[in-house]
């Protein structure tokens, strides 16, 4: 490998040419904190998306936890990655102003095996070096979460364990990212790649891109983009998985995450509060054919409902606000693959991220930046800034607060999401950041509006007002999410 | 800031209750609406049929809100527009806002709770399938087709036989949308009758009973929605379900009481109408804050929203004028409860010693009978028996009942029940 600058140092657009240093596919969880983390250094990054927003993978509909990691084997990546991560959220989530909290977890027993089973966590968790966990008996564990099951005869309590909103983190590590000088683009499918003497053509939809380092970040399509380079094949199983939300009045019927014991049945099924106060449940597991099958089914939903209920008794379904699904990438090697194909120098599978790949995805991002620096031998640091613009929520500012802010910029006097009482101001922030919302959905996770109990009965006609202004753009150009997600058909007569 | 009365909301209920505490002598009175203008949904129910009860004249929705905007503006009533009312306490203040004054508190004497309902989404009912655009609640399908001039759809489904959906569904065709069909998951239509003429029967919309969308087709924008019949348990029967190709699907699956400005207050919710429980004064169970309309229960008629209205603001005005010491605590309170075949009665409670008159009760039945008696009954004791032809769960019923009887009753309750 040549030295890093000389022909990398410029970028040329000609024929439809860019030319990079490295370039991410795939703008979920691990491409963003990679490129965040390169844009440490001096390089000309590109990260890339086939979707109409970053995070819109496997990203936005997961079960959003950071997990103590005593789950994964302790000789797996996954066990290593996993608890390598969880104690670096703090700083991330500081840096970047995305909600997260510690609130801990729970693994429920309800009989000798379930038991054993908890033993044979505590002591992989130990292995893998987890720290502050704890068996419970029942008892104690029904005093510090008063809504399990009585049938529950003992748990493992992990005090590391947290809550966390993962598309919001990734869109904060896009915009930071962007900050650094990452170039991001969307709606950018990769065709094909051709090994180049020093480096890759990346064919897309958009036009030929060249870089010298590779990512493959593609999520539950990485084996695809892999095959185009390597001949090292592996296989991506999509899995998907399917979950509840609940209305913020019931958030909190527990206080912890609470997991059920993993037997040959399934790994059960979690009931955990999120950042934002609602209770999600889920998920299932099942194989499909279609990687963006992400349709909800109402058998699966009425087994998940079933088996959450062993945990927690009485869960008041009548408050759900809705339902959905989550693909994940299950790599057929059984563990994350995290590593430079041998056949294909600067081409890096961060492939098979399946659980606890969120957990694991700080540590993840931190390997892969030491793998880029392997690649160059070494890489400049350049000026970073790791803090984000401070996000304004203001149904969480004093009274005080708000009356300054509202005199300070008066759209934030101005109500446009009743149940999450979210402001104008709050909204068109969203849509100015880098990284920043296009579409309906984009502005619902970045702000908010529409998450609420009403599901954006009232404030989509307004959310869509907004983006038309603030993008200059027609009512009938507004999207829902991705590029066909039309939502009016045009003027009435 | 301090008013006598704060009115949240102002659209029907707010309007009319306003209006009727300041004709009962109430002068500083403030109107909190957190839209652009006065009205509420009125202003998007661009069709006419309203008013046919109070003004025997068939209004638009627009047109009925504007004789009370009127009013309100000649009786010079404070009002407050594009305001947000965060949250209320139980000793009566409210924490507000808007882009002008900031964040603001007002003390008042008496509140009247008038902030109407939402319409259960998608996520309420769980119909699995994917997420595309092209799903919208009727109302909101509502106020972009005629407030903003937009059109959702060419092709649509509507779940629910709910007014909305109705009327939308006649709204869509003049709009030279095609509506493939009306399905209701019950045996009956949810709403009037007269809109069933009207809005499906005359323009060929097939009106499908016992039937429900059992799955939504489409990634990015609805391509389709699975049709299928179920049986009297509201159970799927295999083999009926049916494809319907469709770029929209309209719901119109109940209302809901908005009342989260109820519960920061601490007032009490009927779980069954999802409203505040009150008194024969449309009083909660805080003293001193009144409810009406639909934020109290779902209603059929804004006519009988205005009527409702109109005695809120009154017996806010009567609370206003007592002194403390003349509000003194209320005796003999008789609960009412639903018996069989009562899916909620209102009021839930009655002050018997301080009825002016007579008590007007209003229920909703919870199926479709025919040839039935509406029994009153007290500790077993029959009080009152009425005769009805038929009822209908999307009609409102009422019973008037004498003070007097009420008067002699000497148990604490009241059981309405259908044989």
């Amino acid at each position: 490998m040549p030295e890093k600058g000389k022909v990398w140092f410029f970028i040329f657009f000609k024929g439809g040419f860019f030319m990079y240093d490295v370039v991410i596919v795939g703008a979920g969880i691990i491409g963003t904190f990679i490129a965040r983390e390169l844009s440490r250094y001096d390089l000309k990054i590109l990260l890339l998306d086939k979707e109409n927003d970053v995070s819109n993978g496997t990203t936005k509909a997961n079960t959003a936890i950071i997990h103590a990691g005593f789950d994964a084997p302790y000789n797996s990546k996954m066990g290593y990655f996993n608890v390598r991560g969880n104690p670096m959220f703090d700083k991330i989530c500081h840096e970047l102003d995305v909600p997260f909290k510690r609130v801990g977890s729970l693994v429920l027993a309800f009989d000798e095996e379930d038991l054993r089973t908890l033993e044979k966590l505590y002591e992989n968790g130990s292995k893998s070096g987890v720290t502050q966990m704890e068996i419970l008996d029942g008892e104690e564990a029904q005093q510090i979460e008063a809504n399990i099951s009585k049938k529950v005869k003992g748990a493992l309590y992990a005090k590391t364990a947290g809550i966390i909103g993962p598309w919001e983190l990734a869109i904060a590590l896009a915009e930071n990212a962007m900050e650094n000088g990452v170039d991001l683009r969307l709606n950018t499918e990769v065709m094909d790649v051709t090994r180049l003497n020093d480096g890759y053509s990346i064919v897309t939809n958009k036009g030929n891109i060249m870089s010298k380092i590779l990512i493959n970040c593609a999520g539950v399509h990485a084996d695809k983009l892999n095959n185009m380079v390597s001949n090292n094949r592996f296989k991506i199983i999509p899995k998907k998985g399917q979950y509840f939300l609940l209305d913020k009045t019931v958030g909190n019927l527990v206080n912890k995450i609470i997991f059920q014991c993993p037997t040959d049945r399934g790994k059960g099924i979690v009931v955990t509060p999120t950042v934002h106060g609602n209770l999600i449940i889920g998920p299932d597991s099942e194989i499909i054919e279609e990687k963006e099958d992400t349709a909800t089914e109402s058998h699966r939903l009425k087994f998940i409902r079933q088996v959450a209920e062993k945990s927690v008794p009485n869960i008041p379904f009548d408050h759900v606000i809705t339902t959905f699904a989550g693909v994940r990438a299950e790599p057929d090697t059984g563990d994350f693959i995290i590593e430079e194909a041998e056949d294909s120098p600067g081409f890096i599978n961060v492939a098979g991220i399946k659980s606890p790949g969120l957990s694991a995805s700080p540590a993840i991002a931190e390997y892969v930046v030491n793998l880029v620096k392997e690649i160059y031998g070494s890489i400049k640091e350049k000026n970073f800034n790791p803090f984000r613009k401070r996000v304004i929520r203001f149904a969480k500012l004093s009274d005080e607060e708000k009356d300054e802010l509202i005199k300070k910029d008066h759209r934030y006097g101005n109500i446009i999401c009743r149940c999450e009482t979210i402001t104008e101001g709050e909204i068109i922030d969203a849509i100015h950041r880098k990284a920043g919302a296009t579409t309906v959905d984009g502005v619902k996770r970045r702000a908010r509006p529409g998450s609420g109990r009403c599901q954006g009965g009232f404030c989509l006609p307004r959310v869509m007002e907004l983006l038309a202004r603030e993008k200059n753009k027609n009512m009938e150009e507004i999207l829902k999410d991705g590029l066909g997600s039309y939502i009016l058909t045009g003027r009435t007569k | 800031m301090n008013y006598d009365l704060v009115v949240i909301g102002g659209g029907p209920a707010g309007l009319a209750a306003a209006i009727s505490a300041r004709r009962k002598g109430i002068k500083d009175i403030l109107i909190i609406e957190r839209d652009r203008e006065l009205g509420g949904i009125l202003n998007q129910c661009i069709h006419n049929g309203f008013g046919l009860h109070l003004f025997k004249k068939e209004l638009t929705g627009p047109e009925y809100a504007k004789c009370f905007i009127d009013e309100v503006r000649e009786l010079n009533i404070d009002y407050k527009l594009n305001t947000f009312v965060l949250d209320i306490d139980d000793k009566k203040e409210l924490s507000v806002i808007n882009s002008r004054d900031g964040f603001f508190k007002i003390q008042a004497k008496a509140i009247i709770l008038a902030m109407g309902c939402r319409e259960r989404p998608r996520g309420a009912i769980n119909i699995p399938g994917s997420r595309p655009s092209g799903i919208f609640t009727a109302g909101t399908a509502q106020r972009l087709i005629n407030m903003e001039g937009y059109m959702v759809g060419k092709k649509a489904v509507i779940l629910g036989s709910g007014d909305i959906g109705l009327i939308m569904a006649r709204r869509l065709t003049l709009e030279g949308a095609k509506v493939e069909a009306v399905a209701e998951i019950m045996p009956y239509p949810n709403g009037l009758n007269r809109n069933i003429v009207q809005c499906l029967e005359d323009f060929n919309i097939p009106l499908l009973l016992e039937h429900t969308v059992i799955e939504i087709k489409g990634k990015d924008r609805l391509e389709g929605v699975i049709l299928a019949k179920v049986d009297e348990n509201r159970s799927v029967i295999r083999g009926t379900e049916k494809y319907i190709e469709c770029d929209t699907l309209i719901l119109s699956v109940g209302l809901i009481p908005e009342n989260e400005l109820s519960k920061s207050a601490g007032i009490e919710i009927d779980p069954l109408t999802f409203g505040p429980i009150v008194d024969e004064s449309l009083e909660t169970s805080i003293k001193g804050i009144f409810a009406c309309g639909n934020v109290l229960h779902v209603h059929d008629l804004v006519d009988n929203v205005t009527l409702e209205a109109y005695k809120a603001g009154e017996k806010a005005a009567e609370y206003i004028k007592k002194t403390s010491k003349e509000r003194v605590l209320k005796t003999k309170k008789v609960k009412l409860y639903p018996g069989n075949g009562i899916r909620y009665v209102l009021p839930q409670y009655v002050n018997i010693d301080d009825l002016d008159n007579n008590l007007k009760l209003f229920f909703r039945v919870n199926d479709i009978y025919k040839d039935i008696e509406i029994l009153i009954e007290s500790n077993g004791r029959l009080i009152k028996k009425i005769k009805k032809n038929q009822v209908f769960p999307s009609q409102m019923e009422s019973i008037t009942l004498d003070k007097k009887l009420l008067t002699e009753l000497d148990q604490e309750e009241i059981l309405i029940n259908v044989k």
